[in-house]
């Protein structure tokens, strides 16, 4: 099984698509005439979180996938979409908090739907890592660890299209009232900020499901070298220790 | 709010785009760490595959002809 496959190729479509959403965001899309300049913070803070979101209901497909064939690739390809995505999440909050304190002068609303909804879903999985580590045995590890992505990935969208019928109170509907009205130069902006983000996404997942499966074998080959001289024992850790 | 002047919502812009560069650097520069410890741990494991193909040879080289 090959993870990496394909790299080179993503990762200069990543840099190139990434390289060419900020030269547009700076050079190219207007300023906002509500906002001014920095709406220029948009670009960045709504593709972190869609990619994020997708990428927690990738996890809950790939656990699905998972539970279905009992294929422990699957499992780690769940485990990997879930923990970039925490990292992306993490991006999307602390971008978010800067807009929110340049745009409304507070860092955080607690009365705002769409952000407390967001942090919930975060929260929920930064909870998936400490389950993973709190069970030793990999077989019961992958089940509850895929048991979960299901259901919290499920979670997602039900979360997203109750907030879309909440009141809101000052957080924008980007993709229907916002989104409906951008001009052509600031929605092509967003477009390839987002498929660059989605890129970036993609091919960070392959590099560590690829670094993931190189320390694998590597672990595998330890063990039958040192078969005369004791097995070594498997270190307990929250990722996946072997496919 | 009204929109901010150019200079205060540059510090914010700069803030949140520096956030973002620091996650991936980060998030690279721990691959980093992650694949140089595979590439010494490959190193070791050659070393010890060396070693036993060498400890499996002598003594065939000792034995008379």
């Amino acid at each position: 099984m090959v993870f990496g496959r394909g790299l080179r190729p993503l990762s200069i479509a990543s840099a190139a698509l990434l390289t060419s959403a900020f030269a547009l965001v700076f050079f190219y899309a207007p300023n906002d005439a509500d906002q001014g300049f920095v709406q220029k913070i948009f670009y960045l803070h709504v593709p972190l979180a869609i990619v994020a979101l997708c990428g927690f209901v990738a996890g809950g497909v790939y656990g699905l996938r998972y539970l279905r064939s009992g294929d422990r690739a699957h499992d780690l390809r769940s485990y990997v979409s879930i923990h970039l995505s925490l990292v992306l999440a993490v991006g999307a909050l602390l971008t978010g908090s800067i807009w929110a304190k340049a745009s409304w002068g507070h860092w955080w609303v607690w009365q705002e739907p769409t952000l407390v909804s967001f942090l919930i879903v975060f929260l929920l999985y930064a909870c998936y890592q400490p389950l993973r580590f709190s069970i030793e045995d990999p077989e019961r590890q992958a089940r509850y660890a895929a048991v979960f992505a299901v259901v919290a990935g499920a979670f997602v969208p039900l979360n997203f299209m109750a907030v879309r019928m909440a009141e809101s109170l000052t957080h924008p509907r980007v993709l229907s009232t916002t989104g409906g009205a951008m001009p052509g130069s600031m929605r092509l902006t967003f477009l390839v900020a987002l498929a660059g983000m989605a890129c970036l996404f993609v091919t960070l997942c392959k590099y560590e499901l690829a670094s993931k499966h190189a320390s694998m074998q590597l672990r595998r080959l330890k063990r039958r070298l040192a078969g005369d001289e004791g097995l070594v024992p498997l270190e307990r850790s929250a990722a996946p220790q072997r496919l | 709010m009204p929109a901010l002047p150019l200079d205060d919502a540059g510090k914010y812009v700069a803030a949140a785009y520096l956030v973002f560069l620091a996650l991936v650097l980060i998030y690279v520069s721990i691959m980093a760490t992650k694949l140089a410890r595979i590439s010494r741990e490959i190193g070791e494991l050659s070393d010890i595959v060396e070693r036993r193909a060498e400890a499996a040879e002598q003594p065939r080289d000792r034995e008379p002809v």
